[in-house]
This record gives C-alpha cells, structure tokens and sequence, in this order.
C-alpha cells in the first residue's frame, strides 16, 4: 500500500523478537510462560464469546430491517462532505457509550465493506484511538464516588473529536 | 448502559422491518449472525492467546515494570500535584502501560484502584467534600443517609485530567482491531498499526494540552487543592 502501511509491517515482528529476546536473556521460561499467558487470553476470549453472540445479532438484525440504509440515506450526503461514509454514523454514536455495542458495529462494517476499503480502514483506525467516554466515566467516577465531573466530558470529547478528525485524514493519504 | 442500547437495537430491528416487509431478512440475520460471532471468536482466540502470551514474558521478565517506572517523569508532568511515593502515581502508571500494551485485564482494575487513591489524596489534603471516607462509605450502605454527602464530590483537577487520559487511550497495538480485520478476509490486518498510533498519539496530545490549560485555569478545583497546597496537602495527613 504505502509507507504507513510498511511500517505497519514491520511493527509486529520487531516487537516480538524483543519480548522473546529480553524475556530469554533475563533468563524467563519463555515458551511456557507464553503458554500460560496464551492459556489466559484464551479465558478472555471464552467470557467475551457471550457478548459477541448478543451485539452480532442484535447489529445484523437491524441491518436487515433496513434501518441502517434509512438512517444512510438520510444523513449520509452531510456526513460524506467531511470524507465520512454514512455507515459509519451510528458507530460514531454508540462508541460514545459502549465499546461491545460499537464492536458489533465495526464487524458490520467489515463484513458489508471489507476491512480494507475507505470505510473498513477509517473504522480501524477510529476504534484503535479511543475509549468509550460514557462508559469509562460511569465507571471510574463511581469508584471514586464522585458526581460533578467537572471538564472530564469536554476533554474526553474533544480527545474523541481530535481522533476522529485525524483517523479520517490519515485514512485519506493511506487510500 | 448496554441493557437500553441491546434492547432499543433489538426491538427497533423487529419494527422497523415490520413496517417495511423486512421480517424474512431479519431472522436470517439473527441465525446467521449468530453463527459468525463463533466462528469470529475462534480467529479471535489466536490472536488475542498470541499476544498474551507474550506479554506474559514481559512480565515475567520485568518489561512491564521497567515500562512503568519509565513514564514517571512524564507523570511529574501530568500530576505535578500527586506527592512523590504518593500509591495514585503507581496505580495510574500501571493504567497508562496496561493501556498502551492492550492488557485490558491490567487497566481497569489499576484504574479504579487509582481513582481511590486520588479520592484519598483529596482527603489528605483536606477537602471537605471526601473527608470521613470510610465512616461516609459504611453509613451509606446501611442507611443511605450520608450519600448526599458523597454525592456532592467533585472530581479532583487530578481525577479529570487522569480520566480524560484514560479515555484519549494510548495504544501501542490495536490487537482486537487487528483480529477482526484477518476474520472479515483483510489482505494486511496490521496495515493500521503506524495509523493508529499516529491518531491516537494525536488525540491524547490533545487531551494532554486541554487538560494542561485547564488544570492552569481552573486553579483550585476541588475544594482545597489549589496550586501551593500540594505540600500541606501530605501533612495534611498527620493532623
């Protein structure tokens, strides 16, 4: 594709001869203990698999009703005049809340797009640079107990904003 | 959050293709689409056992510690106010590396350990507001009586700006993004890596620069943590 996406390549072995390196020469049982670790994200998978069941079916059964195509026709023209492609508006939305919601979104996209066209790669992107704001502020300030939130939610939605802007431009020089 | 949003999905699918004959799609979908989340779960297991697994070796082999000792002057930075040795750096150090390596595990629960330990600073600095945490805590369970009292907290400068980090998420690797892509036939699921990154670093200097202005110009934010008291604020502690 281009330099950014060479670069990309690159990133994933360079990072794990790293790890296996640093990890052999500190003298660490490599290879069993990614066994363990591998043994864990396999839990992790295994307790999400619920949730994918659920969100999949519930995004599929609203993209067959033919909501999303409404929702597209409606407000795509104004959504396209900033590079954005009209599927991509309800998942601008619900990433705000949910970060699973927002997944059976994505995986919506892939499949009706492909991951590699203009609206897979800008949702990509989006989903790799921020976190759910609603969600993770509920969360955290609940721990804290603490109610007035005072500039968190600008801050967190022009952090979100500032991603958003930058995902499309740069999936417009990788295209 | 997530019951009003599966619900408002689900219940909006079955009218919606009601109303425009859609009704036959829709239980396709709903078949079909379950049937995918499996076998999408199944590519994502690799993936994700893959990663976890090496990061386990990091672990083990201190990686992740030495990371999170390496950002300490970045939190100077951040926190000017959180008092050296104060446990609300370590915590929220453990957060930002858990985030940036993807260790979603790792992230909340330091997160959440790090809002309590910001919580406790305020107190030890004084702030009304969170004094008598523990007493407040017990009371309200069993009463509800002092919960107006919690319920009146502020979030401290140091709260916001962690969580406005926090959200602005910095991501060395996109691990699920990058399993998705292979699932749904990708001809290079990594092409976003350097992407990402770029964005991601973009957004999170933004927050950094907002939070950065605003913590100067919100001066004392939560009751009695304004810019000269950070010293008092540990002695605070002994009174």
């Amino acid at each position: 594709m281009n330099a950014l996406a060479h670069l990309s390549d690159i990133v994933i072995p360079i990072l794990i001869f790293f790890i296996v390196g640093y990890g052999f020469v500190s003298k660490v049982k490599v290879y069993e203990t990614f066994l363990k670790g591998a043994k864990d994200g396999l839990k992790i998978v295994v307790d999400i698999v619920p949730t994918l069941i659920g969100l999949l079916v519930a995004v599929g059964m609203l993209r067959a009703s033919g909501f999303f195509e409404m929702l597209g026709t409606l407000l795509g023209p104004a959504a396209a005049a900033v590079g954005l492609p009209a599927q991509l508006l309800p998942l601008l939305v619900v990433k705000l809340f949910s970060s699973s919601a927002a997944t059976g979104l994505v995986l919506d996209i892939f499949r009706t797009s492909g991951p590699d066209s203009y609206a897979g790669m800008l949702t990509s992107i989006l989903m790799s640079c921020t976190e759910t704001v609603f969600y993770t502020m509920s969360v955290y300030f609940l721990a804290a107990k603490v109610t007035k939130t005072r500039f968190t939610l600008a801050g967190a939605l022009l952090a979100t904003l500032a991603g958003t802007v930058m995902s499309v431009v740069l999936t417009g020089w990788m295209m | 959050m997530l019951n009003l949003i599966w619900a408002v999905m689900i219940l909006l699918a079955v009218v919606y293709s009601a109303l425009t004959g859609h009704m036959s799609d829709v239980t396709n979908a709903a078949l079909d689409s379950a049937g995918e989340a499996i076998s999408l779960c199944i590519t994502m297991a690799g993936v994700v056992a893959l990663w976890m697994g090496l990061m386990e070796i990091a672990q083990k082999a201190g990686l992740v510690r030495k990371l999170t000792r390496g950002i300490s002057p970045l939190l100077r930075f951040l926190f000017p106010r959180i008092p050296a040795g104060h446990p609300a750096r370590d915590y929220i150090a453990t957060n930002i590396i858990a985030n940036v390596l993807g260790l979603g595990w790792a992230c909340t629960p330091a997160g959440l350990k790090a809002m309590e330990e910001l919580a406790r600073l305020e107190a030890e600095r004084g702030n009304p507001e969170y004094l008598e945490t523990e007493t407040g805590r017990r009371r309200g369970e069993v009463h509800g009586g002092s919960t107006e009292k919690s319920g009146n907290r502020r979030a401290s400068n140091e709260m916001c700006i962690f969580l406005i980090l926090n959200i602005s998420s910095l991501q060395l690797i996109p691990v699920n993004m990058i399993a998705y892509r292979s699932q749904y036939g990708s001809a290079n699921p990594t092409a976003i890596i350097v992407p990402a990154i770029a964005a991601t670093l973009v957004s999170t200097l933004v927050a950094i620069v907002y939070c950065k202005i605003k913590d100067y110009f919100a001066g004392t934010g939560a009751g009695g943590s304004c810019m000269g008291k950070s010293r008092e604020g540990r002695g605070g502690k002994a009174v």
